[in-house]
C-alpha cells in the first residue's frame, strides 16, 4: 500500500449536526402500529382473504359437509368457533410474511442503524393482526347468526369468549412473526404458516375428537387448539367451560412466552449481509 | 479599546479553529480490522484513518465493501482489530453512534406500501420530531430532492431513480454528522446519477461527511476528496483521484488508424525518450498511423493496482464515462 498523500482538508464548519433524538418504545410501537394498519388496510386482496376465506370455510362444512356430518341439523352451532379459530390462523399468518419482507427488504436493517428500538417494528405487526382478526372474526360470527347460529351465550360469556380470542390470536401471531424472521424469504414464511393452518383440523374444531382414530386422539385431545375450541364452545352455548378454559389460557401464555423468547434471542442476531 | 478588544477575539478565533482543526478525532479509524463468513476471510486486516469530507470506498464486486458498511453502520460485529466511528466503539457504543450516522443501503428500504411522504413522516417520527415538525420536514425533502408531485403516491409506483431520492431523503431527515452510502448510483440512468451526484456534494457542503462505496471510477473521481481502493479484502492504495492516476505512471499512447478507430493503447512512463521510442516502433507496424497522448484515468489506476478492471464489462454500457477503452489491449 502507497503512502496517503495528505489532502488539504475543508475548513472545519461550525454546523456539525447535532444528534438525533430517536425515539423510546411507546413512539416508536405506535408509529409502528400506524404502519402496520395502513398495510393491512392497503393489501386488500390479504384482508379479502382473512375474511372471505374462512367465510367460505363456514358455508361449506355447514352446507356441504354439515348434512353428512351431523344429519339432525345442529351442526353449525358445534362448527362455528372451529371456524372461527380456523380464520384466526389464516390472518395471523400474513404476519409472517411481513415481518419476512421487512426483513429482505433492508427495513430492518435500517432501523438497526437508528435511534429506534427496532424490535418495536414487530409490536406494529402483532398488534395489526389483532386488530385485523378481531374484525375477520366478527364477520364471521355476524353470518353464522345470520345463517341460523344462535349462541346462548350473556354479555359477559361475549366479553370472555373475545377476551379468549384475543389471547389466542396474540399467540398465533406471536409464533408467525418469529416464523418471519427465521424465514429466509416471504414466500418460505407464507408456507410454514400453511403447516400451522392444518393444526385446527386434528382437534375439535370440526369434528369430536372421539370420532377420529384412536392414535390420534392423544395428540387431538392435547394439542392447545382443542381446549381453546372447547372453552369457546361451552362460553358460545352460555355454559361454564370449566377447566379447559384455564388449560387454554395457560397453553397461550406458554406459546406466547416461548415465542416471544425466541423472537428476542433471533432477532438482534438476524441480519441480512 | 475597542480596536485591541477586536484583535483579541480575531486572535482567539483563529486559534479556536485551528486548534479545532488539528484536535478533531477522525471520523473513521480501522486498525486491523477483519471479517470473515463461515471461515471465509472478506475482510483481511484493514487500516484506514479518515477525516471529514467525502470518502469513497472502490472497489469491485465482492471486495467486501458492505460488509466494512455493515460494519461501520453497527449492523454487524467485526472479528478482529479496532474500529471508531466518530471515535465511538461500534461493539459497545453503538447506540450512541445510531443517533449520529445515518445509512441508505444497497438496496432501497423503503416502504412500497406507504407513500413517500408517509415513508417521511414516519421515520422522522421515529428519529425524534413530533407529529407537525415530522410532516413539515417530509414535505422539506419532498421539494429538494424534487419528488413533491409524487409525494402522495404509494412507493411502489416510483421509478428506481425516485426510491434513490427518496432513501437518501430519509438519511437526511435528521441530517447526521457521517451519511453512509453502499452504492448509491447502482443501476440508475446517467441524468438520475448525475442528479443524486449533486445531492450529495450539497449534503457534503452543509457539514456532513461521507463515506460511499462504488464500483464506478467515474463517481469517485466525482466526489471523493479520497479514494480508498479496496480489493480482495485488503486496502490497496489509498489517496486523492490525482494521486492515484500518478501511480500509473506516464500518459498513453493511443494508436488510430487512418479512419480515427483506436487499435491500440500503450503505455508510457510519460519522458519524452519513451515516447519516441514507442511512437518509432509504432510507425515501424503499419503505415498510415496517427498517435495521440491520453491522460491515465482511475480506471487505468485500478488496473495497475489490482491486475482487472474495477466493474465487469457489461456494466460498461451504462457507465456514465465511457472514454476508457475496454477490451483493448493494454500493453506495458
Amino acid at each position: 500500500m502507497s503512502a496517503p498523500p495528505t489532502t488539504p482538508t475543508r475548513p472545519p464548519t461550525d454546523r456539525t449536526p447535532s444528534p438525533a433524538p430517536g425515539s423510546g418504545i411507546l413512539t416508536a410501537s405506535a408509529a409502528f402500529v400506524g404502519r402496520a394498519t395502513r398495510h393491512s388496510l392497503r393489501d386488500v386482496e390479504a384482508l379479502l382473504m382473512a375474511v372471505v376465506l374462512p367465510l367460505m370455510l363456514m358455508l361449506v362444512f355447514t352446507y356441504v359437509f354439515g348434512g353428512a356430518i351431523s344429519p339432525s341439523g345442529d351442526y353449525l352451532d358445534y362448527v362455528v368457533p372451529g371456524i372461527v379459530l380456523t380464520c384466526a390462523g389464516f390472518g395471523a399468518a400474513s404476519t409472517a410474511v411481513g415481518v419476512a419482507q421487512d426483513m429482505t427488504t433492508g427495513t430492518i436493517n435500517r432501523l438497526r442503524t437508528m435511534p429506534v428500538p427496532s424490535g418495536t417494528v414487530l409490536v406494529g405487526h402483532v398488534v395489526a393482526s389483532l386488530a385485523r382478526n378481531l374484525l375477520a372474526t366478527a364477520v364471521v360470527v355476524l353470518a353464522a347468526v345470520l345463517i341460523g347460529f344462535r349462541p346462548a351465550a350473556g354479555a359477559l360469556e361475549w366479553l370472555a369468549v373475545v377476551a379468549l380470542l384475543g389471547l389466542y390470536i396474540l399467540a398465533i401471531t406471536t409464533v408467525f412473526a418469529m416464523l418471519g424472521l427465521l424465514a429466509h424469504s416471504p414466500e418460505a414464511a407464507s408456507g410454514y404458516g400453511f403447516v400451522l393452518l392444518f393444526l385446527p383440523y386434528a382437534s375439535s374444531a370440526f369434528v369430536p375428537v372421539a370420532t377420529m382414530p384412536s392414535w390420534l386422539h392423544g395428540f387431538a385431545e392435547h394439542q392447545p387448539i382443542t381446549p381453546v375450541i372447547e372453552a369457546t364452545r361451552a362460553l358460545l352455548a352460555g355454559s361454564p367451560p370449566g377447566g379447559h378454559a384455564l388449560v387454554a389460557i395457560l397453553w397461550c401464555f406458554g406459546i406466547i412466552a416461548v415465542a416471544a423468547a425466541l423472537t428476542a434471542y433471533v432477532f438482534p442476531r438476524r441480519v441480512a449481509r | 479599546m475597542q480596536r485591541a478588544g477586536f484583535f483579541v477575539y480575531a486572535a482567539h478565533y483563529v486559534c479556536h479553529t485551528q486548534c479545532m482543526m488539528y484536535t478533531e478525532s477522525p471520523v473513521l479509524e480501522l486498525a486491523g480490522v477483519s471479517k470473515g463468513y463461515g471461515g471465509e476471510p472478506v475482510l483481511r486486516g484493514l487500516d484506514l484513518s479518515l477525516g471529514r469530507g467525502v470518502h469513497a470506498l472502490l472497489g469491485p464486486n465482492g471486495a467486501g465493501k458492505t460488509t466494512l458498511i455493515n460494519i461501520l453502520t453497527t449492523l454487524v460485529p467485526h472479528d478482529s482489530g479496532t474500529v471508531r466511528v466518530l471515535g465511538l466503539d461500534p461493539a459497545t457504543q453503538a447506540g450512541r453512534i445510531r443517533h449520529r450516522i445515518s445509512v441508505t443501503g444497497q438496496f432501497a428500504a423503503v416502504d412500497e406500501v406507504l407513500t413517500g411522504r408517509e415513508n417521511l413522516v414516519l421515520m422522522g417520527r421515529l428519529l425524534g420530531l413530533r407529529p407537525a415538525a415530522a410532516r413539515a420536514r417530509a414535505d422539506e425533502l419532498l421539494e429538494r430532492f424534487e419528488i413533491a408531485t409524487a409525494g402522495g403516491r404509494r412507493v411502489a409506483t416510483y421509478s428506481g431513480g425516485m426510491r434513490r431520492r427518496l432513501d437518501l431523503a430519509i438519511s437526511l431527515i435528521w441530517p447526521p454528522e457521517v451519511l453512509f452510502l453502499d452504492e448509491p448510483t447502482t443501476g440508475l440512468d446517467t441524468r438520475s446519477r448525475i442528479a443524486l451526484w449533486d445531492q450529495i456534494r450539497t449534503l457534503a457542503a452543509e457539514g456532513t461527511s461521507v463515506f460511499l462505496t462504488t464500483q464506478y471510477l467515474e463517481e469517485a473521481d466525482q466526489l471523493a476528496e479520497q479514494i480508498t481502493v479496496l480489493d480482495g479484502g485488503r486496502i490497496v492504495a489509498q489517496g486523492s483521484a490525482g494521486h492515484l492516476k500518478s501511480l500509473v505512471g506516464g500518459a498513453f499512447l493511443r494508436v488510430l488508424d487512418g479512419s480515427g478507430t483506436v487499435v491500440q493503447e500503450v503505455a508510457t512512463d510519460g519522458s519524452a525518450a519513451d515516447l519516441a521510442r514507442v511512437s518509432a516502433e509504432v510507425a515501424a507496424t503499419a503505415p498510415g498511423l496517427r498517435v495521440e497522448l491520453r491522460q491515465p484515468t482511475l480506471d487505468d489506476a485500478f488496473l495497475h493496482l489490482t491486475g482487472h478492471r474495477a466493474h465487469p464489462t457489461e456494466d460498461s454500457a451504462d457507465r456514465p464515462d465511457d472514454n476508457a477503452p475496454h477490451g483493448l489491449e493494454v500493453a506495458r
